[in-house]
């Protein structure tokens, strides 16, 4: 029978994602129930150095596979190199971020390993030795329990929602080969453009200040811009908003945008339609300021203030300012 | 150009999701159904794309009789044809099932290019379009919010987190459509007369030679964990209705 608890860890210009050590932490505590160990699938060009550091997340062994074609990343020198080494030490369960990466990585694996994934998990539990997974639906509406009826039982897992666990051990480290053939990487890297503005990504936001049509204009988004520079939150839209034009559709939370679990999650002049609503119900503590007291938002919301945002948003921001100076 | 789309009929964004009491699945009675809104951006582009280049556009959908509407939707908007896989052994298939179908109709049609949408709104999996790309031994290249095409080159552009790739690949491949790829047009009255005469292959799970075996199932759905009754702050002054907020989320909530 298959065994051991895998993770592949995700690495962005040299450096770890903080999402790699929650996988790493998922993964120490589903391999300590059944009595498994934990191993990282490590690729990139230039990383064996960094292996051993995965030790300090729960992870007992890192497979490296150090090689030029595996930087930047591309689907297809990941996916076989990732698929080579699962295929020859056959574990039992792998975890991956879902990251943007993650998920093509993921989707493209299920298809070289001929297995199951349970996409942007929320929860992990082990019933009769077999992974279940528990991950939302229709954005949120209702969730699913996911079990395998292959392996290795995947998933991927929603970034900022496992804790991160140290502990003080070093991983052991194991070279493999990844046996690329040039003839099977089809895609390349062109550019890669970095956002300078110091735009905090959505999904992995601890805090995010979102507006929707009560806004108004797209100029009047100083106003979240101003609470989220000082909460060090990132700034959402809902779909009102961006299909007004007003805001990137990067930035779009709900159903047809992205789905979010930040700690706080603040709605200005958002009414709360279905499809927003799913994709930021998971958020741990959410405020809804509009000033539309039937508003459906408020019905989601911890703690609720029935007012003009213009006049509340900037006397929160000020307040916030104070408290955290 | 042989162009394929993908795509999935789904319920509506504003449909209340309601969890069957014994957990078997939805309840879908009074659900309006509708495009994928993902595959929307991929039917678009490949229809963009075959009054630049030439071709036509085929679109391939798996599910239970209703699907017909979306595919006729689809032909509507601009495609020539449409295969329909309907087999009560695929309805509610995983990802690798459903590719595995798909896959084995595209294998029988010439393509030069596979849209699909980067993921259904109803599983929020995300997973067909890569392993359909895997099946058929071909590139993919997901979440796309920009495509050019230039002979067999192909262009396209995604966003990850904090940084917009650039990624070069060649034709035949798989794009999942993302969110900002184009503008999808609506059925105009002649293109849903016309599209009552564009053919469509209805074929079942034998007729394509797939037997679905289950690599992962949803054993069970549950209604979201419910929420506690918030707190409305009370008061006329903007300026101590905000202090309250802050107060309560440094020392109740503990969140900033």
């Amino acid at each position: 029978m298959a065994k051991g608890v895998w993770i592949v860890a995700e690495v962005r210009d040299g450096a770890y994602r903080k999402v790699s050590f929650e996988i790493a932490g998922a993964a120490r505590k589903l391999a300590d129930e059944l009595g498994d160990e934990v191993c990282a699938v490590l690729c990139g060009s230039g990383i064996e150095g960094k292996a051993a550091e995965l030790g300090k997340y729960g992870v007992d062994k890192v497979y490296v596979a150090d090689n030029a074609a595996l930087e930047p990343y591309t689907t297809d020198a990941h996916a076989s190199a990732v698929a080579k080494i699962v295929k020859e030490k056959g574990p039992a369960i792998l975890l991956l971020a879902a990251s943007v990466q993650g998920k093509d990585l993921a989707a493209r694996l299920v298809g070289k390993l001929a297995t199951g994934l349970a996409t942007d998990c929320t929860g992990l539990k082990i019933e009769g030795g077999k992974l279940v997974a528990v991950r939302p639906m229709y954005a949120g509406k209702c969730f699913g329990e996911v079990a395998f009826e292959a392996a290795p039982a995947m998933a991927s897992l929603r970034p900022n929602v496992f804790p991160i666990v140290e502990n003080a051990k070093a991983g052991a480290v194991e070279k493999f080969d990844p046996a690329l053939d040039a003839g099977q990487i089809k895609t390349k890297v062109a550019e890669i453009a970095k956002d300078t503005s110091g735009k905090i990504e959505l999904t992995e936001a601890n805090i995010i200040v979102s507006g929707g049509r009560g806004m108004k204009g797209p100029e009047n988004y100083n106003i979240l811009e101003d609470l989220a520079k000082v909460l060090g939150a990132a700034v959402g839209a809902s779909r009102a908003a961006v299909d007004a034009g007003w805001r990137p559709a990067t930035d779009q939370v709900g159903q047809t945008g992205k789905t979010v679990s930040p700690n706080l999650y603040i709605a200005c002049g958002i009414s709360g339609a279905i499809q927003h609503l799913a994709g930021m119900s998971s958020s741990k503590f959410i405020v809804a300021i509009n000033k539309d007291p039937e508003a459906p938002i408020f019905q989601r919301a911890d703690y609720g203030i029935v007012d003009d945002l213009f006049k509340v948003v900037p006397e929160v921001t000020a307040a916030a300012k104070k408290i955290l100076a | 150009m042989n162009i394929i789309a993908c795509v999935k009929q789904v319920p509506d964004t504003e449909t209340l999701i309601k969890v069957k009491p014994d957990g078997s699945g939805i309840v879908e009675d009074g659900i309006k159904w509708v495009m994928n809104p993902y595959d929307e951006y991929g039917v678009e582009e490949a229809l963009k794309l075959k009054e630049k280049l030439g071709g036509d556009v085929t679109i391939v959908s798996v599910g239970p009789a209703r699907t017909m509407e979306t595919i006729r939707t689809a032909l509507a908007m601009g495609a020539e044809k449409g295969v329909h896989i309907d087999d009560p052994s695929l309805y509610g298939a995983d990802a690798y099932t459903t590719a595995s179908a798909l896959a084995a109709v595209i294998k029988t049609l010439p393509h030069d290019i596979i849209f699909c949408g980067q993921r259904a709104i109803d599983g929020d999996a995300g997973q067909v379009g890569s392993v359909l790309a895997d099946l058929l031994g071909i590139p993919s290249v997901t979440f796309v919010t920009k495509l050019e095409i230039a002979g067999t080159a192909v262009k396209a552009q995604n966003a990850i987190e904090g940084a917009t790739v650039t990624i070069e690949t060649s034709l035949p491949c798989v794009i999942t459509a993302q969110k900002g790829l184009n503008e999808p047009r609506y059925a105009s009255l002649p293109g849903i007369m016309k599209a009552k005469k564009k053919p469509v292959d209805v074929k079942n799970a034998a007729a394509i030679g797939i037997t679905a075996a289950a690599k992962a199932k949803v054993a069970k759905t549950v209604p979201p964990p419910a929420r506690a009754p918030g707190k409305i702050l009370q008061g006329e002054d903007p300026a101590l209705k905000a202090q309250e907020l802050v107060k309560l989320l440094r020392e109740e909530a503990k969140v900033i």
